[in-house]
């Protein structure tokens, strides 16, 4: 530690930083532009600018830019420095300029760090009285919106878009005074992290083109603390709800996962909420596609009855909490319970949970520092695309390492990467097909998913003698293998990411061996990173459901926020559910399961609802609801215990709060206790008070529902957790996994998130949020796996297809919203085109690919990434039927 | 002792001294024009809705007594998709008229409002919104804000220049 | 003139001294405001004269409330006695020749007897609240009650002197000749002065002085038994300003006019005057009210007795 002198106050900094990034996290207010905790310093904007001093006589000092200045043990600065403070209002004056005049019309007004600094500084009166410079706007698609009349040019939209996130379609364009940003023309933004735009940029140029058809200022937005739920990475977020709308989501700073940065599924995807497909009402089927509403409680009585009688068994969700999975457990019992994935994905689950166990998993944040990366088998940005933007950085921070001889800090974004010129960390990518992070690899590869587990089987025995051997490799795959293991066993915090998006445990085995021989070279930091499907995939393998494919015979059939038909084919769902058995479905949105359901009970939504998801390193996170669930609507495990207070049961019969079911949920299930441990319980108070979910400047309270009643109501009841459906409660910083949004005096915008850690950049004040449920045991045993799968072989006139991801549109609940449908892709074949040639077939053409004895017309996609022999669909979406991929298939011409 | 006996006889004599009263309502009382009481809202010079929908009267209001929601017509420009304002909790501190940025919402010398339901003092866009400019006759915002709205491009606003054109390089 | 019946007059003396004194809060606003720029109560009948009629239908429709911690026999009793005792003392007023309930021959010492007494009611109420505001307004009432009533019953000796008789019709027909204002000027400010401070009323108003005791003895009254401290009061004012006219201004005495529209002339002047000190005068404080009562006007009291007496044996011959 260091010590400086800010206006004469000693005060212990990191004497790794530089000033601007020390007097944040010591609290003092200094405006800055264009710096960014996680992009570095450029000086670019001069808007830091402090006095420094040679000495303690010395009384003139000299002005420096707080974010350029590295810190130096006794080095005496000022803040409140005259100058220091008319230079700093000088530069806001001079940005001001040509700001337009539409506050009251902007996005960003209330959140805009430009308003906060300007406030800071001090300039309120415009004495440039020429006219101002105006650009025109582009339309970047239906996620971003974009307004560059207001732009300060600060460069941090290109220093994340291009340096950052790796996208290439969007630049800095112009001379002098008319720099603009944006695209070379009109058009959608390529990168999966464009979103984060909004909150990069310091005002209002690039804003929530989803949140302006619903306009609220965060000031008005009920926020909760929040987990995605759209894929296994569990990225913290909060959710924004007014007039009962879910408006808009935001990022929740947690250091070792999403930190600054969410994906734009995660961002955007929270549409499906206010989808007109949510199911409002129960309902009993009395005929084939005829409906009868029900009231909550003969709807609950109804399936009390079915369950009292006994013959129900349960099928759960991955993307359902892991409360609400409990109690269909404790409903069913455990034997009738079923996982609501299929048998391949289960067992996989079963082998990542196990393989979680011996080793833990990297934080994102670990996977930034990660130092050579191999990839097998997952495509990371499409299945778990927040762990892909760390994976860049991984690349582009590998070679930082070696400035250390220069005397360049890390932090000196702008030299170090002109120090570090094109070299990039080792990254090795192999993969069914191309993928979004080709372009930082230093090598890719792309074959079946058998053969990409045997390169992994074969760089593990290159790495240690006793891993099995691969069998017939060819040499050129040989080497490969050989460099990849090189470039791993050189490095110091070696990383291997797979997943489980092949649905290939060769591959998960392959990859646990190169770990396992890694660390067992002595290499401690070697770690591996599972990608997992959804939001609670691991979360419902921990609660031991058996498989799908076992669930048959009995009376009733309880589905629990899950379609059937995208998990198994039809033709075997359709079995199941033949005959006089009853479908009882519980969800949040009308699908194909619950149009064919006997009784539909409408549960809240995810932002609705309180519960835990298991992420992929195993983190128990809560999130909690940002409104109450409307009308009937309840959540999924009140349903189950309302109806397991009909039907008797003694056990579930009392549980008065979430806090009741986790009590028994860790009674029954001791492996799990820790989940307690995810956030403080229902009756956690700050200095007596509940925490408040609305900012305190929350509008309209005794206008909102005046239309309805003039008396207000008293605000609802939320006996799940210590949030207040209100703005009234302790002000202070709550336990961070309770923390619902950023706000401090003074930072009104994003930056906010600053004052709530304990160093910038660092864990929220109070620790990161989650409990890890799987500890490795103490001494991690555990052998190779020696299962190598033989080579490949190709099978006359047919194709392995296999699933392609699609960041917008492979998972579920993010295609009901409206933008992200409109990104999602329209159904297709892929092939490459030696194979289409072979078949005589052209891009656009339709073909007829047989599976299960059944045809399914698609058009024809080229694709030339694609492995010889091996054809594409992409996964997951509803105009396809649910198809257990990889399989093989025949692909013919196709008519019409 | 004197003392009291002539403020008696001053008191006396107040009696037949004109009185103050005002017989409200067969005399009607003179509201200056910026006598704060029921408020409404504006139209510009142009017949447009003035507000924005900016939020801004919501946040300041004491008693948080505003509630409103943006949309935008087609073209961008941005207008409240209700209004509504429940006067049986404002107070007419007036701090909406004063944080409002469009001129859009001002407080009227009428306070002739009382009803006999309090249902009846919640008042909707419909009942807030007037057919003139109130007090500020010449004002209109969408002609300052540099946004583009339907019949004003960019450029167009006042004390701006047209816009940029990208392609040129000169110096 | 014929006298009526003593019953009668009875009955129509309670109805008229009641109706007086509601009508009474009409009139003191009514005065009140005009002596202070202002219309007061206008809008209900004409010229506001049924706003008595509203005061009183919310008087008897407000909750009648005991509070649990008072006496409630006590509690219950003391409004009662004030307006009890303010009554009886209207039975012996000489209204007209023969409008009198009874021709007492000691009714000056009656009235003097009543109005002691009356000071129980006060004193009862602020005890049995059991409230600190009102028992502190009672012990004021005790003192300042007890300490204007000596001075009062000796102001009115030297009237007594110059009469040689206790009886009210005695004393107005006295007068014939010359009111006994003007051989009893001093008599009749101190006469004036105590009766002020026994009817509680302004300035003389501390034991329930707003400002200081809430609303003093009276705190914790509502609804028909707060209205009967009320009616009490306004009682009090028109039975002093009827011993006034009386005493010293001749009673129904008066040329021309029917006598009994003379009483009721010279009344309403002295009612006037007391509200005129309403809202002429401020409150004195506590101390110097006693300081008063003892030090000036007890001591004056004396000395007109003596000089009246003086005068009385010198002059006036021996009956």
């Amino acid at each position: 530690m260091a010590t400086i002198y800010v206006d004469d106050r000693p005060c212990r900094v990191d004497p790794q930083q530089n000033l601007l990034h020390v007097c944040l996290s010591l609290g003092f207010n200094l405006p800055y532009f264009c710096w960014h905790p996680a992009l570095g310093s450029v000086g670019a904007c001069r808007q830091c600018a402090v006095k420094l001093f040679r000495d303690a006589h010395d009384r003139r000092g000299k002005l420096v830019m707080a974010c350029m200045t590295p810190v130096a043990d006794g080095a005496r600065i000022s803040l409140a420095d005259p100058d220091a403070l008319a230079f700093r209002a000088g530069i806001i004056e001079g940005m001001m300029h040509n700001h337009p005049h539409d506050c009251p019309v902007c996005d960003e007004g209330g959140e805009c760090h430009l308003q906060d600094m300007t406030v800071m500084t001090g300039h309120d009166y415009r004495r440039y009285s020429f006219p101002k410079r105006t650009f025109r706007n582009q339309y970047l698609g239906p996620l971003v919106n974009h307004e560059m009349n207001r732009c300060i040019q600060c460069y941090r939209c290109v220093r994340f878009y291009r340096e950052y996130a790796g996208g290439r379609d969007f630049n800095v364009f112009g001379i002098r005074n008319l720099v603009y940003f944006g695209r070379y023309q009109d058009g959608v933004l390529e990168n999966e992290f464009a979103g984060n735009l909004d909150e990069v940029c310091p005002t209002g140029v690039f804003t929530d083109a989803t949140h302006k058809r619903h306009y609220t200022r965060k000031w008005d937005l009920q926020f909760a603390p929040s987990i995605c739920i759209h894929c296994g990475v569990g990225c913290n977020l909060s959710p924004g709800e007014r007039y009962g709308l879910l408006r808009r989501i935001v990022n929740r700073y947690h250091q070792d996962l999403n930190s600054y940065f969410l994906c734009d599924r995660g961002r955007y995807g929270y549409e499906f909420v206010n989808s007109e497909s949510r199911l409002r009402q129960a309902r009993l089927g009395i005929a084939a596609g005829k409906w009868q509403s029900l009231a909550a409680q003969p709807a609950a009585a109804w399936l009390g009855k079915l369950l009292a009688a006994g013959d129900v068994i349960g099928i759960g969700s991955p993307r359902a909490s892991l409360e609400a999975n409990y109690a269909l457990r404790l409903a069913v019992g455990p034997r009738r319970f079923f996982a609501g994935v299929s048998d391949v994905e289960l067992r996989l689950l079963r082998l990542a949970a196990d393989l979680l166990r011996r080793q833990p998993a990297p934080t994102l944040r670990e996977m930034e520092s990660a130092d050579a990366v191999l990839v097998l088998g997952e495509d990371v940005t499409n299945t778990a695309p927040r762990m892909a933007l760390s994976l860049r950085q991984a690349v582009r921070q590998q070679p930082l390492a070696e400035l250390e001889p220069l005397k360049i800090p890390v932090w000196l974004d702008h030299a170090a990467r002109e120090a570090a010129q094109e070299r990039r960390g080792p990254f090795y990518i192999a993969t069914p097909a191309a993928t979004r992070l080709d372009d930082i690899a230093a090598e890719t590869w792309h074959a079946a998913p058998g053969e990409l587990a045997r390169l992994g089987f074969a760089v593990a025995r290159v790495l240690d003698e006793s891993a099995p051997a691969v069998a017939d490799l060819p040499p050129p795959v040989q080497a490969l293998a050989g460099r990849i293991a090189a470039a791993l066993s050189s490095a110091r915090r070696p990383l291997v990411v797979s997943g489980l998006a092949c649905r290939s445990a060769a591959l998960l085995e392959a990859s646990a061996n190169i770990a396992l021989a890694l660390r067992r070279s002595r290499q401690d930091h070697a770690r591996l990173a599972i990608a997992v499907p959804e939001a609670n995939s691991l979360g419902l393998a921990l609660l031991d459901p058996r498989p799908l494919s076992e669930a048959a015979g009995a009376e009733a059939l309880i589905v629990l926020e899950n379609d059937l038909y995208r998990r198994a084919s039809a033709s075997w769902v359709d079995e199941l559910l033949a005959g006089e058995r009853r479908l009882i479905a519980l969800d949040c949105l009308e699908h194909p399961t619950t149009r064919r359901a006997s009784l539909v009970l409408p549960a809240a939504a995810w932002s609705e609802d309180e519960g835990t998801f298991v992420n992929y390193e195993g983190r128990a996170q809560r999130y909690f609801a940002a409104c109450p669930p409307p009308g009937e609507i309840q959540s999924s495990w009140r349903w189950l215990r309302d109806a397991m207070r009909e039907a008797g049961r003694e056990a579930a019969a009392g549980w008065q709060s979430l806090d009741d079911l986790l009590a028994g949920l860790a009674r029954d299930l001791p492996a799990l206790a820790p989940v307690l441990n995810a956030a403080p319980p229902a009756d956690f108070r700050m200095a007596g008070a509940r925490i408040p979910r609305q900012p305190h400047r929350y509008s309209g309270r005794t206008a909102i529902l005046a239309n309805l009643d003039v008396s207000e109501p008293p605000p609802p009841p939320d006996p799940d957790s210590p949030l207040a459906y209100s703005m009234e409660g302790n002000p202070d910083q709550p336990p961070a996994a309770l923390l619902p949004f950023a706000w401090a005096p003074g930072w009104n915008s994003y930056q906010a998130w600053n004052k709530f850690q304990e160093e910038i950049y660092g864990p929220l004040r109070g620790g990161n949020p989650g409990v890890l449920l799987l500890a490795p045991e103490p001494r991690p045993a555990g052998d190779f796996f020696r299962n190598v799968p033989p080579p490949l072989a190709g099978r006359d006139g047919e194709w392995l297809l296999l699933p392609l991801y699609h960041i917008f549109g492979s998972e579920m609940l993010s295609r009901y919203a409206p933008a992200i449908r409109q990104l999602s892709p329209a159904p297709y074949l892929a092939l490459s085109a030696a194979d289409a040639g072979s078949l005589g077939l052209h891009a656009g053409e339709n073909v007829a690919l047989w599976l299960d004895g059944r045809a399914i017309t698609l058009s024809l996609k080229i694709r030339p990434d694609l492995p010889p022999g091996c054809a594409g669909v992409p996964a997951g979406l509803e105009a396809l039927p649910a198809l257990e991929l990889p399989a093989w298939s025949r692909i013919e011409r196709g008519h019409g | 002792m004197f003392g009291i006996v002539r403020t008696i006889w001053d008191v006396f004599r107040h009696g037949f001294q004109p009185r103050v009263t005002r017989q409200y309502p067969e005399q009607p009382a003179y509201l200056p024009p910026r006598w704060r009481g029921r408020i409404i809202l504006s139209r510009d010079p142009d017949g447009g809705e003035r507000c924005v929908a900016c939020y801004l009267c919501a946040i300041v209001c004491p008693v948080d007594c505003i509630a409103l929601q943006a949309t935008e017509d087609a073209a961008g420009r941005r207008y409240p998709e209700f209004f509504r304002i429940n006067f049986s909790r404002c107070i007419f501190c007036g701090y909406c008229e004063d944080a409002c940025p469009t001129y859009a919402i001002q407080l009227t010398p009428d306070f002739e409002m009382s009803e006999f339901r309090r249902q009846n003092l919640v008042y909707e866009k419909e009942d807030l919104l007037i057919s003139g400019p109130g007090k500020y006759p010449g004002y209109n915002f969408w002609r300052v804000a540099g946004v583009k709205i339907g019949g004003k491009d960019k450029g167009e606003s006042e004390n701006e220049a047209p816009p940029a054109d990208l392609r040129q390089l000169l110096p | 003139m014929v006298s009526p019946h003593p019953l009668v007059s009875l009955l129509a003396i309670l109805l008229l001294a009641l109706t007086l004194a509601s009508g009474l809060i009409w009139f003191e606003r009514r005065l009140l405001a005009w002596w202070q720029d202002r219309y007061g109560p206008n809008r209900v009948g004409p010229f506001g004269l049924l706003q008595v009629l509203a005061d009183m239908i919310k008087i008897f429709a407000k909750e009648d409330w005991v509070p649990p911690f008072a006496d409630k026999v006590a509690f219950i009793l003391a409004p009662a006695i004030i307006v009890v005792t303010v009554l009886l003392s209207f039975a012996v007023l000489p209204f007209a020749p023969g409008v009198i309930v009874s021709d007492l021959n000691i009714a000056l010492l009656f009235f003097l007897a009543m109005s002691s007494l009356g000071v129980y009611s006060i004193v009862l109420a602020g005890w049995s609240s059991d409230n600190k505001y009102s028992l502190l307004g009672g012990m004021r009432a005790a003192a300042q009650m007890l300490s204007y009533e000596v001075f009062m019953g000796l102001s009115l000796m030297g009237v007594v002197l110059l009469a040689g008789t206790f009886s009210l019709n005695g004393i107005v027909r006295a007068q014939r000749h010359l009111w006994f204002i003007v051989p009893q000027f001093a008599g009749f400010l101190l006469f004036f002065i105590a009766g002020l401070a026994e009817t509680r009323r302004l300035p003389f108003d501390l034991p329930e002085a707003e400002s200081e005791l809430v609303a003093g003895f009276h705190s914790e009254y509502s609804g028909m038994k707060f209205g009967m401290f009320f009616v009490g009061e306004y009682l009090g004012i028109t039975l002093i300003s009827a011993m006034i006219a009386i005493l010293f201004f001749g009673g129904w005495l008066g040329p021309g006019l029917p006598p009994l529209l003379w009483f009721f002339l010279k009344l309403f002047c002295f009612l006037s005057l007391f509200i005129l000190m309403r809202a002429a005068l401020p409150r004195p404080r506590f101390d110097q009210l006693m300081a008063w009562a003892w030090k000036l006007l007890l001591p004056l009291a004396l000395l007109n007795l003596l000089v009246t007496g003086a005068l009385v044996l010198a002059f006036l011959p021996r009956r």
